[in-house]
């Protein structure tokens, strides 16, 4: 296999200010050109850190970050200045939760998108008003022209998150960062926004990272599953694999409470008790208080996170236990 | 749920209503508890100093249906739809505008019939923001109790009627009792306000989308609590919710709201096998699929759901309706029996063979 376009190694994250939290610790992974990543797993669980992490978006003063992060061969957490602006946006793109907040309230959506263009290099203010507009009718805004010259409260919240489409795509990112792109949307345009972007994707032939807690638009766009769990991923495997032969409990328990028409009058399987406080995390594995199948070893020592051949798993006492070959 | 068996008991035998008059069932087993008549409510829409046309915001536009004794209602449909108002509107938080409600066969705030605050005593509400609907200076027992002390229950039995509460809902009440709402995750303060709820020993528990902000691991816990209240205390459910799954999974009949109307309702497995109309088939079918080997191909609607201070006339459908006809355009469908089944309404022409739809009548693909 060619070198990967991403890969994060042993990246822990620590935020402190008040009071100390670890919001990942030591996660790998690697990230293929033209893959397709979900990112799995509750509120608290790393998700949106690690994607802010890989764009440095979090004020240097209160975090600390270990470990690498490479993109492309370049390393990221070096970056500076002018570098980091390129690779912000150029290499890297974001398409956050909240289309309403990320826009800037006060320009149209045109000049937004236009502006990004041309602080990545293009002179030429005619050429990147026309660049905007491509993209705009690219993600399928109707009547793109019209849309050019609308501020963001004009706009109805799929549009939006289109228009936010757009203005991360402009720049023809290698890797697109998803947070959350669906869930402030109603169920009817979620699955537009999904059929969007598995489109976008395939067209381009980007990478994609989408971090969701809903696995059902995880099996939607993704090749590839990775849970995470209190900061560390816990799983990781083909999409088809992680949803029909799950072998770590907490994805098993994930599923089993996604609930379903097969759960009509019976009692969900639900995974008792919450997530831990990550400012402190229990020695050993993080899940363990929760687990029905935790042993002494869970909770004195972390799992490592062994690769077989159906992905990665973390845990010393599986559901079922990954092939090996 | 992982209650401990003997706190839950006592909490069931402690939370026998004290305050007032027991709620008694009035009408029957037969009577439903809610009937909701033709509700109506619009908000006038603020225009410019040149804006002479008073608009109004359509949100409820006459909705009327019936809670069953015992049974869960679920509401669905896209946001702005009216789902919440008409929540509201029930729950008199707001006038509506035209309308009856008939709780257990007495007329509220009606000549000879329920007093609003009788009213409201068996009526509780669950709202989606677990944080924006707790007092954040009140202890979390001290806000379970507040109800019944304005009500005029003496503050000790108060108390321990909140602290009994809290353990049904599975939060110990000497770690959880003194705390304040920001010293509690999503789901135990969610739990709170079950419990909140729960202090007046409702009849009728209205859940606005309260399990949607809650993580799936902790939604399912909430979700088999939910049920197990609802048989313990006999209560009826008028659910909430935008997550198709979730209604499934507790309803017993559903109600599908397109722009401030009904456009569809009847038993839950009627409206998830055999829908009968094309809004209800395009909602199921937009559900991601679970199956990697399946996925959706064809997105089953375009667009967004239309402004409702301009409703298109005729079906408020048509403009996204696969199968809409100018008959749509000039005739607004009402609700009928599907089949001749009469607890299987929608409104739609393609199920009226006399509407004059080219297709009425013809098995359609969703």
């Amino acid at each position: 296999m060619s070198a990967p376009l991403l890969s994060l190694e042993d990246l822990s994250v620590q935020f402190h200010g008040n009071r100390k939290a670890s919001a990942l610790n030591q996660v790998n992974l690697e990230l293929g050109a033209g893959e397709v990543l979900a990112l799995l797993g509750e509120s608290g669980s790393g998700k949106s850190v690690t994607l802010r992490t890989l764009l440095r978006l979090h004020p240097a003063s209160r975090t600390k970050i270990q470990g690498s992060i490479r993109v492309e061969g370049q390393d990221v957490l070096a970056m500076k200045g002018r570098d980091l602006e390129l690779y912000r946006g150029g290499t890297v793109s974001m398409v956050f939760q909240e289309p309403g907040l990320a826009f800037d309230p006060v320009y149209t959506i045109g000049q937004q998108i236009t502006e990004s263009i041309l602080a990545h290099g293009e002179k030429d203010v005619g050429k990147a008003k026309a660049q905007a507009l491509e993209m705009l009718e690219k993600v399928q805004i109707p009547q793109a022209k019209r849309r050019f010259d609308a501020y963001p409260h004009e706009l109805s919240g799929g549009m939006r998150q289109r228009a936010m489409i757009a203005l991360a795509l402009a720049c023809k990112p290698r890797l697109l960062l998803a947070d959350e792109p669906t869930t402030a949307l109603d169920a009817t345009v979620q699955i537009q926004i999904l059929l969007l972007l598995r489109e976008l994707q395939r067209e381009t032939g980007m990478s994609v990272i989408f971090v969701t807690h809903d696995i059902g638009a995880a099996v939607e766009v993704a090749d590839r599953v990775a849970v995470m769990y209190a900061g560390r991923i816990v799983e990781e495997g083909p999409v088809s694999r992680i949803v029909n032969n799950p072998c770590h409990p907490y994805t098993v328990g994930l599923l089993a409470s996604t609930v379903g028409p097969e759960h009509r009058g019976k009692p969900l399987q639900a995974i008792p008790g919450a997530p831990p406080d990550l400012a402190n995390l229990p020695g050993g594995c993080s899940f363990a208080p929760r687990c029905s199948r935790a042993s002494a070893q869970c909770s004195s020592q972390v799992p490592p996170l062994v690769s077989g051949s159906g992905g990665r798993l973390a845990c010393w006492n599986p559901v079922s236990q990954l092939e090996n070959q | 749920m992982n209650t401990p068996n003997t706190p839950a008991q006592a909490a069931a035998e402690h939370t026998t209503p004290a305050h007032g008059a027991p709620l008694t069932d009035r009408g029957g087993p037969a009577q439903p508890l809610l009937l909701v008549k033709d509700l109506k409510k619009y908000f006038p829409v603020r225009g410019g100093p040149l804006d002479r046309q008073k608009r109004f915001v359509h949100a409820v536009d006459g909705v009327s249906f019936a809670v069953p004794k015992g049974q869960t209602l679920g509401i669905v449909g896209e946001s702005g739809c009216g789902k919440s108002t008409t929540a509201r509107l029930v729950a008199r938080l707001m006038e509506p505008d035209a309308g009856e409600l008939i709780f257990d066969g007495e007329g509220v705030e009606e000549y000879g019939g329920l007093q609003l605050k009788e009213f409201r005593r068996s009526l509780q509400m669950v709202f989606q923001d677990s944080f924006a609907s707790l007092n954040p200076r009140l202890t979390m027992q001290e806000a379970i109790a507040y109800g019944p002390r304005v009500h005029g229950v003496p503050a000790a039995q108060a108390l321990a009627q909140a602290r009994a509460l809290l353990a049904r809902v599975g939060l110990e009440p000497s770690q959880f009792g003194s705390r304040y709402p920001h010293e509690l995750s999503g789901g135990q303060r969610q739990r709170v306000n079950i419990a909140r709820a729960l202090a007046f020993d409702p009849r009728l528990v209205i859940l606005d989308e309260s399990v949607a902000a809650l993580d799936k691991s902790v939604q399912a816990q909430v979700l088999n609590l939910l049920q197990e209240l609802k048989a313990e205390r006999q209560l009826t459910y008028l659910f909430i919710s935008h997550d198709l799954h979730v209604v499934h999974y507790l309803a017993d009949q559903v109600m599908v709201m397109y722009l401030g109307q009904v456009v569809e309702s009847g038993p839950v497995e009627k409206i998830y096998n055999g829908s009968a109309h094309p809004y209800t088939r395009a909602l199921l079918s937009a559900v991601p699929s679970m199956d990697p080997a399946q996925r959706t191909e064809v997105s089953p609607l375009a667009g967004d759901p239309p402004n409702p201070i301009n409703p298109p006339s005729g079906c408020r459908f048509r403009d996204r309706c696969p199968h809409a006809h100018a008959l749509c355009a000039e005739k607004t469908p009402a609700l009928q029996a599907v089949g001749g089944d009469i607890h299987h309404l929608a409104a739609c022409h393609l199920n009226d063979l006399t509407s004059g739809h080219p297709l009425a009548g013809k098995e359609l693909n969703p």
